[in-house]
């Protein structure tokens, strides 16, 4: 230091070059094919372009060329950490146009496969955003979690990840006979583990230091930006489909929806908006405990599903709270068995546009963790 | 407040700019407006008192056959209402205000819009490709529109 | 493989093995493969899990890295678009022979579910590099993973290294 003083030189004066670049599109620290354009000065970002697409799978051609009942499974694999919800929306709007009244019980298992789903995605999100900021020991406790709920998820439709267990008017299939009681073991883990979670990273101090006061999002622009899901809540805003819109039988069930508070750092930050989803969880768990006691054992849940949909003329948009946000269908419908347009809304997609606004001003290393506690998925944002 | 009495209030603000509401079953009920007074409304959607759509869903662009039309999900976080916006514009010339300057979630709706459907904003500060490479020829959403052969020597289908 | 089982043999026994450099060289080969995670779509947070805590697939001796240059397999995990194509290509050749490619998943196969009206989907990554192992599967579960690898060393320690063109039959 001392020798610099007798150079006579001031950190203002240290020329340091305006450099561009390129993070991915093949980079771990994406959540997928995501490439940003990066300018810096020194360490500090002054812009952030981000370049979608990478992952354009055609999904709304797609659409146009399957019947209602095909489409559900290029749902799944849009969203893909949380397929339950995405199918939700879809099968709602479908059912909305065909007037359609889904059994009690078929509410009741779609509430519970969802707040599973739901807690898988944001055991991923967590793990990941910790493994961001160099924590691996989160990662491997909610991924030995998240199995559990993929078994269950795997005996009630046969698949792991990507489910196709919704149908238009009901399930693709019934409950299996110990479904309940291990679905409350199941909520129990999840438990367990938060708990830990919450010393081992939340309230780590490197932790805390790594991501309080970093990407603050204040309420105005989150919601000029459109924002939505823990995103938008991070920010203090409480804006929760569930309640708000109480679709479904939503309104049965005693929860909160959690904000940001600015316990630590200050609301909006990325720290704060990590934190809703851990608080999201432990909702979650309280509306699976409720959902499987209120849950009619008498029914079948195949019953209602039609063999042939035809819908008639008209168009619907249908918005479902999914893990990242808002998952909005906007369904147009000619009469016959194929949708005449189907564009879908992804909650990632309108979230990741916020990466510029937030981003800039902070170190490089921080752009990482801004993106990590936006938590998208490539294949919601560029379907 | 309701669709009726938006649609009043624009009708009474914009006169012939805004076509009719149309309230039919099986469809949201939605305002039709000529192309040109789109941002005008919107922004008087936005900002004026009661109405305050501060909230944009949705904005999606759709291949009518003859025509390319825009729709509008708005949504008010405050008053918790919805109204859907429609415009129509000719194939030949498909230019709509665009509305990124009130809502920023507008930038890349707009531009996925002209990506996949080639309606023109203007007024847009970036108006380029979002999924596409910027070099692909041809909107694919288009009803008529037929995949390339090849792509950099890659084949299509 | 080969080479610990005659470890066991109680004729040649006493600690000595008998075997060709060649086997030695591709048992080590087989044992340690690092790759370059190429994570796309859906397959990748199938292949996160199989990282984790309950399928362990650093059992078989694989490390994830970062560059191509240290890698010798890349794992094509997910849907191959025509934007991706030409990164992968361009990766697949800073790669060091000898290299493998492994496919994950029907996207990276054949298209899978986008074969037909996916006009930005690459039908198939084997259209622009070789592929050596296909899993299949939408996505593969985690077995499928692991028999994938199994299948990769078994490839890897069959190869002929000296004489190559002689046993191949070219000269």
């Amino acid at each position: 230091m001392s020798e610099i003083k007798r150079m006579d030189l001031e950190y203002s004066q240290l020329d340091s070059d305006r450099m561009r670049i390129n993070v991915g599109p093949q980079h771990p620290s994406t959540h997928g094919v995501l490439r940003l354009e990066v300018e810096v000065d020194g360490e500090i970002v002054t812009e952030v372009v981000p370049h979608l697409g990478y992952l354009h799978r055609s999904f709304e051609k797609h659409c146009e060329r399957m019947t209602y009942q095909q489409i559900i499974p290029y749902i799944d694999r849009m969203d893909y950490i949380s397929a339950m919800n995405n199918e939700w929306p879809y099968v709602m709007a479908l059912e909305k146009m065909l007037d359609i009244k889904v059994p009690e019980k078929v509410e009741y298992l779609r509430v519970i496969v969802s707040e599973l789903n739901r807690i898988a995605n944001h055991q991923i999100a967590v793990a990941t955003f910790g493994l961001d900021a160099g924590a691996f020991t989160p990662f491997l406790f909610y991924f030995r979690d998240r199995e559990y709920i993929i078994w269950i998820l795997e005996k009630l439709s046969g698949a792991r990840l990507l489910y196709n267990y919704f149908r238009v008017g009901g399930m693709a299939a019934d409950i299996y006979p110990t479904f309940k009681q291990e679905v409350l073991d199941v909520v129990a883990k999840v438990r367990k583990t938060n708990a830990e979670i919450m010393n081992l990273l939340i309230y780590n101090s490197i932790f805390i230091k790594r991501t309080a006061h970093v990407g603050i999002l204040t309420p105005e622009v989150a919601i000029n930006y459109g924002c939505s899901g823990p995103v938008l809540r991070g920010s203090g805003v409480a804006h929760d489909l569930r309640r708000d819109e109480a679709y479904s039988v939503y309104d049965r069930f005693d929860f909160e929806v959690p904000v940001g508070k600015g316990e630590v750092g200050v609301v909006g930050d990325s720290w704060n908006r990590n934190m809703v989803r851990v608080n999201e969880m432990e909702q979650s768990c309280r509306i699976i405990e409720q959902a499987i006691a209120q849950m009619p054992d008498e029914g079948d849940v195949t019953a209602l599903i039609p063999k042939r949909i035809k819908i008639p003329k008209g168009e619907v948009y249908m918005r479902a709270e999914n893990p990242k946000g808002d998952l909005g269908f906007y369904i147009v419908s000619n009469g016959t068995d194929k949708p005449e347009r189907l564009k879908a809304r992804g909650a990632s997609f309108v979230n990741l546009s916020v990466i510029p606004e937030i981003s800039k001003g902070y170190m490089f290393a921080d752009l990482i963790l801004i993106l990590g506690s936006i938590d998208i998925v490539l294949g919601e944002v560029d379907r | 407040m309701s669709p009726q009495e938006i649609y009043e209030k624009l009708k009474k603000d914009f006169g012939d700019l805004v076509t009719e509401l149309v309230d039919v079953p099986q469809t949201d009920p939605y305002i039709r407006v000529q192309p040109s007074a789109v941002f005008d409304i919107c922004h008087s959607l936005r900002d004026d008192a009661g109405l305050e759509f501060d909230y944009l869903m949705s904005l999606s662009g759709t291949d009518l056959g003859e025509q390319l039309g825009v729709v509008y999900h708005l949504y008010s976080m405050h008053h918790r209402h919805k109204i859907v916006i429609k415009t129509e514009v000719s194939k030949e010339n498909p230019l709509v205000p665009s509305v990124e300057r009130l809502w920023r979630s507008a930038d890349w709706h707009e531009r996925e819009a002209w990506d996949l459907l080639g309606i023109r904003f203007d007024g847009h500060h970036n108006h380029i490709r979002i999924l596409l490479p910027y070099d692909w020829e041809g909107h694919p959403l288009r009803k008529d529109y037929q995949a390339p052969e090849t792509y950099h020597g890659m084949k299509v289908s | 493989m080969g080479l610990l089982n005659k470890l066991d043999d109680p004729y040649e026994g006493g600690g000595i093995v008998l075997g060709k450099v060649e086997e030695l060289l591709n048992w080590g080969r087989s044992k340690s493969d690092w790759y370059l995670h190429f994570g796309l779509a859906c397959c990748a947070i199938e292949f996160m899990a199989m990282n984790a805590s309950h399928f362990d697939f650093m059992r078989f001796g694989t490390i994830p890295r970062t560059s191509p240059r240290q890698a010798d397999f890349i794992m094509i995990t997910g849907t191959v678009t025509f934007k991706m194509a030409d990164r992968i290509k361009v990766l697949y050749e800073q790669m060091a022979e000898p290299k493998y490619v492994i496919s994950v998943g029907s996207c990276s196969n054949s298209g899978g579910p986008y074969w037909e009206h996916g006009y930005h989907v690459l039908k198939g990554v084997d259209l622009i590099i070789p592929v050596d192992v296909y899993i299949p599967g939408c996505p593969p579960r985690p077995e499928a993973f692991e028999e994938g690898m199994i299948q990769l060393q078994k490839k890897i320690s069959q190869q002929a290294i000296f004489n190559k063109r002689k046993k191949l039959g070219i000269e």
